[in-house]
Protein backbone atom coordinates (compact mmCIF):
# COMPACT_ATOMS: atom_id res chain seq x y z
CA UNK A 1 0.00 0.00 0.00
CA UNK A 2 2.73 2.67 1.23
CA UNK A 3 4.35 1.49 -1.35
CA UNK A 4 1.88 1.57 -4.31
CA UNK A 5 1.28 5.22 -3.12
CA UNK A 6 4.84 6.11 -3.18
CA UNK A 7 5.41 5.03 -6.85
CA UNK A 8 2.30 6.20 -8.12
CA UNK A 9 3.14 9.76 -7.48
CA UNK A 10 5.85 9.79 -9.67
CA UNK A 11 4.02 9.09 -12.34
CA UNK A 12 4.55 13.01 -13.10
CA UNK A 13 8.36 12.07 -14.25
CA UNK A 14 8.81 8.10 -14.88
CA UNK A 15 6.58 7.47 -18.44
CA UNK A 16 3.79 5.12 -17.88
CA UNK A 17 5.70 2.00 -20.59
CA UNK A 18 8.96 2.36 -18.32
CA UNK A 19 7.32 1.97 -14.86
CA UNK A 20 7.68 -1.40 -13.55
CA UNK A 21 5.21 -0.93 -10.02
CA UNK A 22 1.66 -1.46 -10.30
CA UNK A 23 -0.17 0.93 -12.37
CA UNK A 24 -2.64 3.66 -9.81
CA UNK A 25 -5.13 2.61 -8.31
CA UNK A 26 -8.55 3.06 -10.60
CA UNK A 27 -10.78 5.77 -9.98
CA UNK A 28 -13.19 5.49 -7.27
CA UNK A 29 -11.83 2.52 -6.00
CA UNK A 30 -10.66 1.37 -2.14
CA UNK A 31 -9.93 4.69 -0.39
CA UNK A 32 -6.06 5.37 0.79
CA UNK A 33 -5.12 4.28 3.95
CA UNK A 34 -4.42 7.80 5.36
CA UNK A 35 -5.63 11.49 4.05
CA UNK A 36 -2.68 13.15 2.83
CA UNK A 37 -3.52 17.03 3.97
CA UNK A 38 -6.52 18.03 2.74
CA UNK A 39 -6.84 18.98 -1.49
CA UNK A 40 -8.10 23.00 -0.91
CA UNK A 41 -4.66 23.74 0.81
CA UNK A 42 -3.06 24.10 -3.09
CA UNK A 43 -5.91 26.15 -3.65
CA UNK A 44 -4.12 29.89 -2.54
CA UNK A 45 -1.08 28.68 -4.21
CA UNK A 46 -2.59 27.82 -7.43
CA UNK A 47 -4.80 31.30 -7.52
CA UNK A 48 -1.45 32.95 -6.67
CA UNK A 49 0.50 31.21 -9.28
CA UNK A 50 -2.27 31.66 -12.35
CA UNK A 51 -3.13 35.17 -11.16
CA UNK A 52 0.51 36.59 -11.17
CA UNK A 53 2.22 34.21 -13.80
CA UNK A 54 -0.50 33.61 -16.00
CA UNK A 55 -3.37 36.38 -16.17
CA UNK A 56 -0.31 38.76 -15.57
CA UNK A 57 1.33 37.44 -19.04
CA UNK A 58 -1.34 36.88 -20.76
CA UNK A 59 -2.48 40.70 -20.45
CA UNK A 60 0.72 42.44 -20.44
CA UNK A 61 0.68 40.44 -24.24
CA UNK A 62 -2.29 42.14 -24.81
CA UNK A 63 -1.60 45.05 -24.08
CA UNK A 64 1.74 45.28 -26.13
CA UNK A 65 -1.06 45.74 -28.95
CA UNK A 66 -2.59 48.92 -27.32
CA UNK A 67 -1.31 52.62 -27.05
CA UNK A 68 -2.35 53.04 -23.36
CA UNK A 69 -0.41 55.34 -20.86
CA UNK A 70 -1.97 54.08 -17.73
CA UNK A 71 -5.10 56.50 -17.95
CA UNK A 72 -7.72 57.25 -19.63
CA UNK A 73 -8.64 55.82 -23.05
CA UNK A 74 -6.82 53.46 -25.09
CA UNK A 75 -6.95 51.94 -28.57
CA UNK A 76 -5.93 48.43 -30.11
CA UNK A 77 -3.09 49.86 -32.27
CA UNK A 78 -1.88 46.66 -33.63
CA UNK A 79 1.67 45.97 -34.74
CA UNK A 80 2.51 49.59 -34.08
CA UNK A 81 4.00 49.38 -31.46
CA UNK A 82 6.32 46.89 -33.10
CA UNK A 83 6.93 48.93 -36.30
CA UNK A 84 8.32 51.46 -34.09
CA UNK A 85 11.02 48.96 -32.12
CA UNK A 86 12.21 47.86 -35.62
CA UNK A 87 12.20 51.31 -37.10
CA UNK A 88 14.12 53.03 -34.17
CA UNK A 89 18.12 52.62 -34.42
CA UNK A 90 18.25 53.07 -30.90
CA UNK A 91 15.77 50.57 -30.07
CA UNK A 92 17.48 48.55 -32.37
CA UNK A 93 20.93 49.06 -30.40
CA UNK A 94 18.98 47.98 -27.46
CA UNK A 95 18.14 44.89 -28.47
CA UNK A 96 21.92 44.06 -29.88
CA UNK A 97 23.29 44.88 -26.55
CA UNK A 98 20.92 42.95 -24.81
CA UNK A 99 22.40 39.59 -27.18
CA UNK A 100 25.90 41.08 -26.35
CA UNK A 101 25.14 40.90 -22.77
CA UNK A 102 23.44 37.67 -22.67
CA UNK A 103 26.26 35.51 -25.05
CA UNK A 104 28.91 37.43 -23.81
CA UNK A 105 28.52 36.50 -19.82
CA UNK A 106 27.56 33.04 -21.01
CA UNK A 107 30.98 32.29 -23.08
CA UNK A 108 32.87 34.03 -20.52
CA UNK A 109 31.22 32.85 -17.20
CA UNK A 110 31.40 29.43 -18.64
CA UNK A 111 35.12 29.50 -20.25
CA UNK A 112 36.07 30.94 -16.93
CA UNK A 113 34.65 29.04 -14.27
CA UNK A 114 34.90 25.33 -16.08
CA UNK A 115 39.11 26.17 -15.99
CA UNK A 116 38.60 27.12 -12.46
CA UNK A 117 36.51 24.02 -11.52
CA UNK A 118 39.04 21.89 -13.32
CA UNK A 119 41.66 24.07 -11.52
CA UNK A 120 40.44 22.74 -8.30
CA UNK A 121 38.12 19.61 -8.35
CA UNK A 122 40.92 17.48 -7.66
CA UNK A 123 43.81 17.05 -5.42
CA UNK A 124 44.01 20.23 -4.24
CA UNK A 125 44.01 20.30 -0.29
CA UNK A 126 42.84 24.08 0.03
CA UNK A 127 39.79 23.21 -2.72
CA UNK A 128 36.71 23.88 -0.47
CA UNK A 129 38.12 27.47 0.96
CA UNK A 130 38.71 28.27 -2.81
CA UNK A 131 35.21 27.52 -3.61
CA UNK A 132 33.59 29.45 -0.63
CA UNK A 133 35.41 32.59 -1.74
CA UNK A 134 35.13 32.39 -5.62
CA UNK A 135 31.09 31.54 -4.69
CA UNK A 136 31.02 34.52 -2.86
CA UNK A 137 30.09 37.23 -4.98
CA UNK A 138 27.48 35.45 -6.19
CA UNK A 139 25.25 35.89 -2.87
CA UNK A 140 25.68 39.81 -3.21
CA UNK A 141 23.05 42.52 -4.47
CA UNK A 142 23.83 42.71 -8.17
CA UNK A 143 23.49 46.46 -7.66
CA UNK A 144 26.26 46.80 -4.39
CA UNK A 145 28.63 44.89 -7.12
CA UNK A 146 28.20 47.13 -10.01
CA UNK A 147 28.88 49.97 -7.64
CA UNK A 148 32.21 48.86 -6.58
CA UNK A 149 32.81 48.27 -10.59
CA UNK A 150 32.05 51.71 -11.07
CA UNK A 151 34.56 52.61 -8.35
CA UNK A 152 37.28 51.10 -10.44
CA UNK A 153 35.88 51.87 -14.14
CA UNK A 154 36.39 56.19 -12.76
CA UNK A 155 38.05 58.08 -14.89
CA UNK A 156 40.67 58.92 -11.69
CA UNK A 157 39.96 54.71 -10.72
CA UNK A 158 42.49 51.81 -9.95
CA UNK A 159 42.15 50.36 -13.36
CA UNK A 160 43.50 53.57 -15.13
CA UNK A 161 46.00 54.04 -12.05
CA UNK A 162 47.23 50.53 -12.96
CA UNK A 163 47.46 51.48 -16.90
CA UNK A 164 49.05 54.23 -15.62
CA UNK A 165 51.92 52.43 -13.39
CA UNK A 166 53.11 49.51 -16.09
CA UNK A 167 52.92 52.42 -18.94
CA UNK A 168 50.08 51.63 -20.79
CA UNK A 169 48.51 55.02 -20.63
CA UNK A 170 47.18 55.32 -24.01
CA UNK A 171 45.06 52.60 -23.00
CA UNK A 172 43.23 54.85 -20.05
CA UNK A 173 39.82 56.02 -21.03
CA UNK A 174 36.54 57.44 -19.80
CA UNK A 175 35.43 53.70 -19.41
CA UNK A 176 31.62 54.28 -18.22
CA UNK A 177 31.53 57.42 -20.76
CA UNK A 178 33.25 55.92 -23.57
CA UNK A 179 30.22 54.61 -26.42
CA UNK A 180 32.30 51.55 -27.15
CA UNK A 181 33.72 50.49 -24.09
CA UNK A 182 31.44 50.65 -21.76
CA UNK A 183 29.28 47.93 -22.46
CA UNK A 184 32.46 45.91 -22.23
CA UNK A 185 32.67 47.47 -18.68
CA UNK A 186 29.19 46.24 -17.55
CA UNK A 187 30.27 42.57 -19.25
CA UNK A 188 33.33 42.42 -16.72
CA UNK A 189 31.04 43.44 -13.77
CA UNK A 190 28.33 41.05 -14.93
CA UNK A 191 31.10 38.16 -15.48
CA UNK A 192 33.15 38.70 -11.96
CA UNK A 193 29.81 38.02 -10.37
CA UNK A 194 28.31 35.13 -12.08
CA UNK A 195 31.57 33.21 -12.57
CA UNK A 196 31.00 31.35 -9.10
CA UNK A 197 28.23 30.20 -9.88
CA UNK A 198 28.82 28.21 -13.23
CA UNK A 199 31.74 27.79 -11.41
CA UNK A 200 29.45 25.40 -8.90
CA UNK A 201 27.56 23.95 -11.56
CA UNK A 202 30.52 22.54 -13.20
CA UNK A 203 31.84 21.64 -9.60
CA UNK A 204 28.97 19.13 -9.24
CA UNK A 205 28.88 17.82 -12.55
CA UNK A 206 32.85 16.95 -12.52
CA UNK A 207 32.11 14.95 -9.07
CA UNK A 208 30.12 12.20 -11.41
CA UNK A 209 33.61 11.32 -12.89
CA UNK A 210 34.86 8.95 -11.32
CA UNK A 211 38.51 9.50 -10.44
CA UNK A 212 39.19 5.48 -11.57
CA UNK A 213 37.92 5.90 -15.48
CA UNK A 214 40.26 9.38 -15.30
CA UNK A 215 43.32 7.10 -14.23
CA UNK A 216 42.22 4.50 -16.56
CA UNK A 217 42.37 6.89 -19.90
CA UNK A 218 45.85 8.30 -18.41
CA UNK A 219 47.54 4.86 -17.74
CA UNK A 220 46.46 4.37 -21.60
CA UNK A 221 47.76 7.31 -22.43
CA UNK A 222 45.38 9.78 -22.68
CA UNK A 223 46.85 13.43 -22.09
CA UNK A 224 44.84 16.03 -20.25
CA UNK A 225 43.35 17.45 -23.43
CA UNK A 226 42.11 13.54 -24.43
CA UNK A 227 40.85 12.80 -20.84
CA UNK A 228 38.96 16.60 -20.77
CA UNK A 229 37.79 15.72 -24.47
CA UNK A 230 36.84 12.20 -24.46
CA UNK A 231 35.76 11.56 -20.30
CA UNK A 232 34.77 14.79 -18.70
CA UNK A 233 33.12 17.14 -21.28
CA UNK A 234 30.63 13.89 -21.75
CA UNK A 235 29.73 13.45 -18.31
CA UNK A 236 29.44 17.03 -17.52
CA UNK A 237 27.28 17.60 -20.37
CA UNK A 238 24.29 18.04 -18.62
CA UNK A 239 26.01 20.55 -16.39
CA UNK A 240 26.89 22.31 -19.62
CA UNK A 241 23.12 22.43 -20.70
CA UNK A 242 22.33 23.82 -17.40
CA UNK A 243 25.02 26.47 -16.90
CA UNK A 244 23.97 28.07 -20.63
CA UNK A 245 20.49 27.94 -20.68
CA UNK A 246 20.58 29.73 -16.65
CA UNK A 247 23.55 31.74 -18.08
CA UNK A 248 21.57 32.75 -21.40
CA UNK A 249 17.95 33.62 -18.99
CA UNK A 250 20.43 35.67 -16.71
CA UNK A 251 21.81 37.30 -19.31
CA UNK A 252 19.15 38.86 -21.41
CA UNK A 253 17.75 39.99 -17.96
CA UNK A 254 20.65 42.19 -16.99
CA UNK A 255 19.23 45.60 -15.56
CA UNK A 256 20.55 46.35 -12.18
CA UNK A 257 24.16 47.14 -13.28
CA UNK A 258 23.75 48.74 -15.94
CA UNK A 259 21.37 51.60 -14.19
CA UNK A 260 24.18 51.72 -11.54
CA UNK A 261 27.28 51.74 -13.96
CA UNK A 262 25.66 53.80 -16.99
CA UNK A 263 22.14 54.46 -16.04
CA UNK A 264 21.81 53.25 -20.09
CA UNK A 265 24.37 56.11 -21.14
CA UNK A 266 26.76 57.41 -22.85
CA UNK A 267 23.77 58.75 -25.21
CA UNK A 268 21.64 55.49 -25.06
CA UNK A 269 24.97 53.50 -26.03
CA UNK A 270 24.60 50.77 -22.98
CA UNK A 271 20.19 50.24 -23.41
CA UNK A 272 19.14 47.24 -23.55
CA UNK A 273 15.31 46.08 -23.56
CA UNK A 274 15.30 45.87 -19.86
CA UNK A 275 16.32 49.04 -19.24
CA UNK A 276 14.02 50.05 -21.73
CA UNK A 277 10.77 48.72 -20.57
CA UNK A 278 11.85 50.22 -17.51
CA UNK A 279 11.81 53.73 -19.22
CA UNK A 280 8.84 53.73 -21.10
CA UNK A 281 6.90 52.11 -19.19
CA UNK A 282 7.73 53.25 -15.81
CA UNK A 283 9.61 56.38 -16.64
CA UNK A 284 7.23 58.01 -19.08
CA UNK A 285 4.47 56.13 -18.88
CA UNK A 286 3.64 54.39 -22.09
CA UNK A 287 2.64 51.02 -20.57
CA UNK A 288 1.46 49.32 -24.23
CA UNK A 289 4.64 50.53 -25.62
CA UNK A 290 6.81 49.17 -23.11
CA UNK A 291 4.50 46.04 -22.60
CA UNK A 292 5.30 45.47 -26.34
CA UNK A 293 9.22 45.71 -25.55
CA UNK A 294 8.77 43.46 -22.72
CA UNK A 295 6.83 40.76 -25.17
CA UNK A 296 10.35 41.09 -27.84
CA UNK A 297 11.99 40.44 -24.49
CA UNK A 298 9.78 37.55 -23.22
CA UNK A 299 10.18 35.77 -27.34
CA UNK A 300 13.79 36.35 -27.11
CA UNK A 301 14.26 34.73 -23.78
CA UNK A 302 11.60 31.96 -24.52
CA UNK A 303 13.62 31.19 -27.99
CA UNK A 304 16.55 30.83 -27.11
CA UNK A 305 15.70 28.82 -24.17
CA UNK A 306 13.74 26.16 -26.44
CA UNK A 307 16.95 26.29 -28.51
CA UNK A 308 19.01 25.63 -25.88
CA UNK A 309 17.37 22.47 -25.01
CA UNK A 310 16.86 21.60 -28.22
CA UNK A 311 20.74 21.68 -29.13
CA UNK A 312 21.84 20.11 -25.89
CA UNK A 313 19.32 17.14 -26.14
CA UNK A 314 19.80 16.76 -29.60
CA UNK A 315 23.46 16.18 -28.94
CA UNK A 316 23.54 14.06 -26.14
CA UNK A 317 20.82 11.38 -28.02
CA UNK A 318 23.49 11.76 -30.96
CA UNK A 319 25.77 10.39 -28.83
CA UNK A 320 23.96 8.22 -26.77
CA UNK B 1 48.06 6.99 -9.50
CA UNK B 2 46.95 10.77 -9.51
CA UNK B 3 49.48 12.21 -6.07
CA UNK B 4 50.19 15.47 -4.81
CA UNK B 5 53.22 16.55 -6.50
CA UNK B 6 55.29 19.70 -6.55
CA UNK B 7 53.27 20.59 -9.40
CA UNK B 8 50.01 19.97 -7.92
CA UNK B 9 51.47 22.42 -5.16
CA UNK B 10 52.64 24.93 -7.69
CA UNK B 11 48.72 24.34 -9.18
CA UNK B 12 47.30 25.32 -5.90
CA UNK B 13 49.64 28.30 -5.69
CA UNK B 14 48.66 29.39 -8.90
CA UNK B 15 44.72 29.11 -8.16
CA UNK B 16 45.73 30.93 -5.17
CA UNK B 17 46.87 33.70 -6.93
CA UNK B 18 44.32 33.85 -9.58
CA UNK B 19 41.65 33.74 -6.56
CA UNK B 20 43.01 36.68 -4.49
CA UNK B 21 43.81 38.79 -7.92
CA UNK B 22 40.01 37.90 -8.55
CA UNK B 23 38.60 39.13 -5.26
CA UNK B 24 40.68 42.44 -5.18
CA UNK B 25 37.44 44.88 -5.88
CA UNK B 26 36.48 43.19 -2.53
CA UNK B 27 39.47 44.19 -0.60
CA UNK B 28 39.35 47.80 -2.56
CA UNK B 29 35.88 48.02 -1.17
CA UNK B 30 36.67 47.47 2.29
CA UNK B 31 39.62 49.82 2.51
CA UNK B 32 38.16 52.56 0.87
CA UNK B 33 35.30 52.60 2.70
CA UNK B 34 37.29 52.58 5.99
CA UNK B 35 39.20 56.13 4.95
CA UNK B 36 38.26 59.50 5.35
CA UNK B 37 36.67 62.07 2.99
CA UNK B 38 40.18 63.74 2.70
CA UNK B 39 42.16 60.51 2.16
CA UNK B 40 39.71 59.03 -0.21
CA UNK B 41 41.09 61.81 -2.51
CA UNK B 42 44.02 61.63 -1.55
CA UNK B 43 45.47 58.53 -1.11
CA UNK B 44 45.68 55.77 -4.03
CA UNK B 45 43.34 53.19 -4.37
CA UNK B 46 45.20 49.71 -3.22
CA UNK B 47 46.26 51.67 -0.11
CA UNK B 48 45.61 51.02 3.38
CA UNK B 49 43.85 53.75 5.14
CA UNK B 50 46.03 55.58 7.55
CA UNK B 51 44.25 54.88 10.57
CA UNK B 52 40.63 53.01 10.30
CA UNK B 53 37.64 55.62 10.22
CA UNK B 54 34.77 54.28 10.81
CA UNK B 55 32.96 58.07 9.87
CA UNK B 56 31.39 56.92 7.02
CA UNK B 57 29.59 54.28 8.75
CA UNK B 58 27.90 56.53 11.26
CA UNK B 59 26.94 58.75 8.73
CA UNK B 60 25.10 56.66 6.52
CA UNK B 61 23.53 54.54 9.52
CA UNK B 62 22.44 57.79 11.12
CA UNK B 63 21.22 59.28 7.89
CA UNK B 64 17.64 60.41 8.43
CA UNK B 65 14.44 61.09 5.81
CA UNK B 66 12.81 58.95 2.86
CA UNK B 67 15.49 57.15 2.03
CA UNK B 68 17.23 56.68 5.35
CA UNK B 69 19.54 53.46 5.42
CA UNK B 70 18.34 52.41 8.48
CA UNK B 71 14.79 52.37 8.01
CA UNK B 72 15.34 50.70 3.98
CA UNK B 73 16.93 48.07 6.14
CA UNK B 74 14.24 47.58 8.24
CA UNK B 75 11.78 47.71 5.24
CA UNK B 76 13.90 44.96 3.17
CA UNK B 77 14.19 42.75 6.65
CA UNK B 78 10.25 43.01 6.94
CA UNK B 79 9.95 42.09 3.32
CA UNK B 80 12.41 39.48 3.13
CA UNK B 81 10.97 37.54 6.44
CA UNK B 82 7.56 38.16 5.26
CA UNK B 83 8.08 36.92 2.00
CA UNK B 84 10.08 33.57 2.78
CA UNK B 85 7.42 32.65 5.51
CA UNK B 86 4.36 32.80 2.70
CA UNK B 87 6.45 30.51 0.74
CA UNK B 88 7.57 28.15 3.23
CA UNK B 89 4.33 27.71 4.09
CA UNK B 90 2.06 27.76 1.05
CA UNK B 91 4.92 26.11 -0.54
CA UNK B 92 4.99 23.27 1.20
CA UNK B 93 1.22 22.76 1.53
CA UNK B 94 0.89 22.71 -2.17
CA UNK B 95 3.80 20.82 -2.80
CA UNK B 96 2.83 18.16 -0.14
CA UNK B 97 -0.95 17.79 -1.53
CA UNK B 98 0.50 17.68 -4.98
CA UNK B 99 3.06 15.31 -4.23
CA UNK B 100 0.96 13.20 -2.57
CA UNK B 101 -1.79 13.18 -4.05
CA UNK B 102 -2.31 11.31 -7.57
CA UNK B 103 -5.17 12.75 -9.35
CA UNK B 104 -5.13 14.24 -12.60
CA UNK B 105 -5.80 18.07 -11.33
CA UNK B 106 -2.61 17.55 -9.17
CA UNK B 107 -0.43 16.45 -12.46
CA UNK B 108 -2.07 19.69 -13.87
CA UNK B 109 -0.74 22.17 -11.02
CA UNK B 110 2.24 20.58 -11.15
CA UNK B 111 3.33 21.17 -15.10
CA UNK B 112 1.34 24.39 -14.15
CA UNK B 113 4.47 24.89 -11.81
CA UNK B 114 7.13 24.16 -14.40
CA UNK B 115 5.66 26.49 -16.46
CA UNK B 116 6.02 28.94 -14.73
CA UNK B 117 9.54 28.77 -13.53
CA UNK B 118 10.04 28.97 -17.26
CA UNK B 119 8.28 31.84 -17.48
CA UNK B 120 9.88 34.91 -18.22
CA UNK B 121 8.28 37.55 -15.52
CA UNK B 122 9.13 41.10 -17.71
CA UNK B 123 5.76 40.67 -19.92
CA UNK B 124 3.87 40.42 -16.36
CA UNK B 125 5.28 43.84 -14.12
CA UNK B 126 2.73 45.84 -16.27
CA UNK B 127 -0.17 44.30 -15.76
CA UNK B 128 0.53 43.55 -11.85
CA UNK B 129 2.05 47.04 -11.48
CA UNK B 130 -1.18 48.44 -12.33
CA UNK B 131 -3.32 46.33 -10.80
CA UNK B 132 -1.33 46.38 -7.40
CA UNK B 133 -1.72 50.10 -7.58
CA UNK B 134 -5.48 49.32 -8.18
CA UNK B 135 -5.73 47.77 -5.08
CA UNK B 136 -3.40 50.20 -2.99
CA UNK B 137 -0.77 47.44 -2.67
CA UNK B 138 2.07 49.74 -4.09
CA UNK B 139 4.42 51.52 -2.17
CA UNK B 140 3.92 49.28 0.88
CA UNK B 141 5.89 45.82 2.27
CA UNK B 142 2.66 43.82 2.53
CA UNK B 143 1.74 44.60 -1.46
CA UNK B 144 5.73 43.91 -2.03
CA UNK B 145 5.58 40.67 0.73
CA UNK B 146 2.41 39.58 -1.71
CA UNK B 147 4.07 39.89 -4.80
CA UNK B 148 6.98 37.77 -4.02
CA UNK B 149 5.06 35.04 -2.66
CA UNK B 150 3.44 34.90 -5.88
CA UNK B 151 6.23 35.38 -8.32
CA UNK B 152 8.35 33.23 -6.30
CA UNK B 153 5.81 30.14 -5.42
CA UNK B 154 6.02 28.15 -8.43
CA UNK B 155 10.26 27.80 -7.31
CA UNK B 156 9.24 26.68 -3.49
CA UNK B 157 6.60 24.02 -4.89
CA UNK B 158 9.13 22.62 -6.87
CA UNK B 159 11.72 22.36 -4.34
CA UNK B 160 9.03 20.62 -1.65
CA UNK B 161 7.63 18.56 -4.23
CA UNK B 162 10.60 17.35 -5.45
CA UNK B 163 11.99 16.68 -1.79
CA UNK B 164 8.75 14.94 -0.66
CA UNK B 165 9.00 12.51 -3.52
CA UNK B 166 12.10 11.36 -1.24
CA UNK B 167 9.74 10.89 1.76
CA UNK B 168 8.49 7.40 2.29
CA UNK B 169 5.53 8.02 3.97
CA UNK B 170 5.55 6.11 6.40
CA UNK B 171 5.83 8.87 8.80
CA UNK B 172 2.43 10.48 8.51
CA UNK B 173 0.91 7.17 8.40
CA UNK B 174 2.51 5.95 11.90
CA UNK B 175 1.23 9.79 12.98
CA UNK B 176 -2.51 9.28 11.65
CA UNK B 177 -2.50 5.37 12.99
CA UNK B 178 -1.35 7.21 16.49
CA UNK B 179 -4.32 9.73 16.41
CA UNK B 180 -3.14 12.60 14.53
CA UNK B 181 -5.37 14.58 12.13
CA UNK B 182 -3.96 15.50 8.52
CA UNK B 183 -2.93 18.62 10.04
CA UNK B 184 -1.15 17.62 12.70
CA UNK B 185 0.76 14.59 10.64
CA UNK B 186 1.85 17.69 8.44
CA UNK B 187 2.84 20.26 10.51
CA UNK B 188 4.38 18.03 13.46
CA UNK B 189 5.53 15.26 11.71
CA UNK B 190 5.97 15.66 7.67
CA UNK B 191 7.17 19.55 7.66
CA UNK B 192 10.04 19.33 10.58
CA UNK B 193 11.46 16.10 8.54
CA UNK B 194 11.40 19.10 5.42
CA UNK B 195 13.85 21.53 6.95
CA UNK B 196 16.81 21.03 4.47
CA UNK B 197 13.70 21.72 2.13
CA UNK B 198 13.19 24.50 4.09
CA UNK B 199 16.65 25.63 3.83
CA UNK B 200 16.81 25.39 0.53
CA UNK B 201 13.78 27.46 -0.23
CA UNK B 202 14.80 30.32 2.38
CA UNK B 203 18.06 30.93 1.11
CA UNK B 204 17.16 30.90 -2.52
CA UNK B 205 14.18 33.39 -1.70
CA UNK B 206 15.78 35.15 0.94
CA UNK B 207 18.59 35.80 -1.45
CA UNK B 208 16.71 36.79 -4.69
CA UNK B 209 13.87 39.20 -2.34
CA UNK B 210 16.89 40.63 -0.59
CA UNK B 211 19.13 41.74 -3.51
CA UNK B 212 16.17 42.33 -6.10
CA UNK B 213 16.54 46.21 -7.32
CA UNK B 214 14.35 45.84 -10.19
CA UNK B 215 10.62 45.01 -8.28
CA UNK B 216 11.20 47.39 -5.25
CA UNK B 217 11.81 50.23 -7.21
CA UNK B 218 8.95 49.82 -9.40
CA UNK B 219 6.35 48.59 -6.65
CA UNK B 220 7.82 50.82 -4.48
CA UNK B 221 8.66 53.87 -6.34
CA UNK B 222 8.51 57.16 -5.06
CA UNK B 223 7.02 55.65 -1.53
CA UNK B 224 7.65 56.12 1.56
CA UNK B 225 8.61 52.74 1.86
CA UNK B 226 12.04 51.72 0.46
CA UNK B 227 13.71 48.89 0.74
CA UNK B 228 18.04 48.93 1.10
CA UNK B 229 18.84 48.47 -2.80
CA UNK B 230 16.81 51.10 -3.96
CA UNK B 231 17.63 53.66 -0.60
CA UNK B 232 21.58 52.38 -1.41
CA UNK B 233 20.28 53.63 -5.11
CA UNK B 234 19.14 56.86 -4.33
CA UNK B 235 21.41 57.55 -1.66
CA UNK B 236 24.42 57.01 -3.70
CA UNK B 237 22.74 59.26 -6.56
CA UNK B 238 23.10 62.04 -4.27
CA UNK B 239 26.75 61.52 -3.74
CA UNK B 240 29.22 62.62 -5.56
CA UNK B 241 32.51 60.20 -5.73
CA UNK B 242 32.14 60.42 -2.05
CA UNK B 243 33.09 56.66 -2.11
CA UNK B 244 33.96 55.77 1.54
CA UNK B 245 30.31 56.63 2.19
CA UNK B 246 28.97 54.89 -0.88
CA UNK B 247 31.00 51.87 -0.05
CA UNK B 248 30.17 52.15 3.24
CA UNK B 249 26.43 51.90 2.34
CA UNK B 250 27.18 48.65 -0.36
CA UNK B 251 29.61 47.02 2.92
CA UNK B 252 26.24 47.46 5.13
CA UNK B 253 23.94 45.84 2.54
CA UNK B 254 26.40 42.56 2.00
CA UNK B 255 27.13 42.03 5.95
CA UNK B 256 23.44 40.57 6.18
CA UNK B 257 23.90 38.39 3.38
CA UNK B 258 27.67 37.59 3.85
CA UNK B 259 27.50 36.54 7.60
CA UNK B 260 24.63 34.03 6.65
CA UNK B 261 26.77 32.79 3.59
CA UNK B 262 29.74 32.10 6.08
CA UNK B 263 27.23 30.44 8.63
CA UNK B 264 26.06 27.83 5.84
CA UNK B 265 28.24 28.46 2.75
CA UNK B 266 27.97 24.34 2.54
CA UNK B 267 23.75 24.79 2.02
CA UNK B 268 24.32 28.04 -0.05
CA UNK B 269 26.08 26.53 -2.56
CA UNK B 270 23.74 23.08 -2.73
CA UNK B 271 20.94 25.44 -2.83
CA UNK B 272 22.82 26.82 -6.08
CA UNK B 273 24.36 23.98 -7.93
CA UNK B 274 20.63 21.91 -7.47
CA UNK B 275 17.99 24.09 -6.46
CA UNK B 276 18.18 25.89 -9.55
CA UNK B 277 18.96 22.97 -11.90
CA UNK B 278 15.21 22.35 -12.16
Amino acid sequence: MTVTTQDSTRTITVPPAARNTPPPRPRGGRKPLIQFGHWWWALPAVAAVIGVHYVATLTGGFFAFTNWTGLGDWDFIGLANFERIFSDPQLLGSVWNTLFLAFGSVILTNVFGLLYALAINRMLKTRYILRTLLFMPVVLSPLAVAYVWKFIFQFDGPLNGFLGLIGLEEFQKVWLADPTWSIWAILITVVWQQTGFVMVIYLAGLASVPIEVEEAAALDGAGIWGRFRHVVVPAIRPSIAIATTLGIIQGLRIFDQILALTGGGPAGATETLATEVYKQAFSLGQFGFGSSLALVLTLIILVFAILQQYVTRDRDAGKA
Amino acid sequence: MFRYTKLTALREVLVWIVTLVGLLPLYLLVVTSLKTDQEVLTTSAVALPSSVDFSAFVEVLTSTGRNSIPMSILNSVIITVGAIAGLVLLGSLTAYVIARRTRTWTNVTFYLVLIAIILPAQLGTVPLYIGARSVGLTGNALGMILLWIGILLPLSIFLYASFFRGLTTEYEEAAVIDGATPTQAFFRVVLPLMSPATGTVAILAGLIVWNDFFNSLIFLGGSETQTLPVAMYTYVGGLVSAWNKIFAVVIISMIPILAFYMFAQKRFIQGFAGGLKG
